[in-house]
């Protein structure tokens, strides 16, 4: 398949992709979300200004918290030692993207550019409170990964801004996991939970949990979290956060003819339990 | 668009159209036609190449973005008139049935055991979940990759 005519342009900075960058252009990294979409005619931008090879865009930095160039890859995020040490849930959930083809090019900005409501980052990202950081030919800003995804498909970007990088806080002292269900043929997730617990003796401090997959979008889940803040973890904390998960996503179903919208509701409750189970093993 | 990229260690200059995949470029500009087009949206594998060593579905690339770079397809995997060593085991093993798989299995999993000498039969089998035998021939050429697997790990 091929995709509809554009212009191409090479970027060697930022500034130059930023000054590249037409009304009706995307940006190309990897092109692993954007290159399907344009082959099936669903996106037809009329050009493309390749950042792929701008070196500041790419790479991890660990320093007190974690810094991500916007066109690292899924492969070099789920292999960094700094992001299993730091953020043990994102190495797991990128290295759950699609197959170590796909992961060995796809990018992180690319992945969350497109905001495919089953891809995996995101939820882990929602989670562990991510910032994104934009900038546009107006300059720069930050935004947070709750806030950056709006709805399917979905976000706070504006036509022109570019994603330089993304941020996380260190949670090296936590007990961070994320676990999907996948569907049978494409792997992309059923349903995908992420949990990030701080623990202070034998009780949890703060729980963070984020639910995608199942919905149409990342979606932080204040109940769930809230059912586990102050216990040690006990069977009735858990059944409370999986009882109350169902309810925090409920606003935000996406289901389709063979995993209804009330199905993955019901496994979302049960793969939270999982992925509690699977951070504290 | 002017690209150049190094394919089976020979260098190619061409004027192409930049919506040109890689794939298309390898079967039609320099006629390489072992690299096949299966599914064509990143899925079964039967288009995986090397992009400077690592695997990629040349389906998923275009010729432009792959400039300067080096390429190897499975035209390229035989060294000096002897064929690399996964290529013997699939033929030891019959690792194929129609082969319309075959070049994609072989490229991946050449790949896959250069980094992962000693890999086991599980760790195969999931590495091997990004390229679809519709034939379902899976046994034989999890079979052969293990072969090569360890024998890397033996040496």
């Amino acid at each position: 398949m091929w995709p509809n005519e554009f212009d191409y342009a090479r970027a060697g900075s930022v500034d130059e992709a930023l000054s590249l960058i037409g009304d009706e252009g995307k940006f190309l990294a990897g092109g692993h979300s954007l290159l399907p979409v344009m082959k099936l005619r669903l996106a037809a931008p009329e050009q493309l200004v390749d950042i792929g090879g701008i070196d500041s865009l790419r790479g991890i930095s660990a320093d007190g918290g974690l810094t991500i160039g916007a066109t690292t890859t899924h492969a070099e995020i789920a292999a960094s030692a700094d992001v299993q040490a730091m953020c043990a849930g994102l190495a797991s959930a990128c290295g759950q993207v699609g197959d170590q083809a796909v992961r060995n090019f796809g990018t992180i900005g690319g992945n969350i550019a497109h905001a495919d409501p089953a891809s995996d980052p995101p939820t882990v990202l929602v989670a562990c409170g991510a910032t994104i950081h934009i900038q546009g030919a107006d300059g720069s800003r930050s935004v947070s990964a709750q806030d950056f995804f709006v709805d399917l498909f979905e976000t706070d970007l504006e036509d022109g801004e570019l994603i330089t990088s993304l941020s996380l806080p260190n949670c090296s002292d936590c007990q961070c996991a994320y676990v999907k269900f996948p569907h049978p043929a494409s792997r992309y997730a059923i349903v995908g939970v992420a949990v990030c617990l701080k623990m202070d003796g034998g009780t949890c401090a703060q729980a963070d949990i984020a639910v995608g997959g199942a919905t149409v979008k990342a979606v932080k889940c204040g109940g769930a979290e809230a059912a586990l803040t102050g216990s040690t973890l006990d069977d009735a904390a858990i059944s409370a956060a999986a009882e109350a998960v169902k309810a925090d996503i409920g606003d935000w179903l996406a289901g389709d003819i063979a995993y209804p919208e009330s199905y993955r509701q019901q496994m979302a409750g049960v793969f939270l339990r999982r992925a509690i189970a699977a951070a504290t093993g | 668009m002017q690209v150049s990229m190094t394919v089976n260690g020979v260098a190619h200059e061409a004027d192409v159209d930049p919506r040109t995949l890689l794939v298309h470029f390898l079967r039609e500009a320099l006629d390489l036609t072992g690299t096949k087009i299966g599914c064509d949206t990143s899925q079964c594998g039967a288009c995986t190449v090397h992009l400077n060593g690592k695997v990629l579905k040349s389906c998923t690339l275009l010729a432009v973005q792959a400039d300067g770079c080096e390429v190897t397809t499975i035209e390229g995997l035989a060294e000096a008139g002897e064929h690399h060593p996964m290529q013997t085991a699939f033929w030891e093993n019959h690792g194929l049935q129609c082969g319309y798989c075959t070049p994609g299995m072989i490229m991946a999993s050449a790949a896959f055991v250069r980094d992962n000498p000693g890999a086991s039969e599980a760790e195969i089998r999931h590495y091997l979940e990004g390229n679809i035998c519709r034939c379902t021939g899976y046994h034989n050429i999890v079979k052969a990759v293990k072969q090569v697997a360890d024998a890397a790990a033996a040496t």
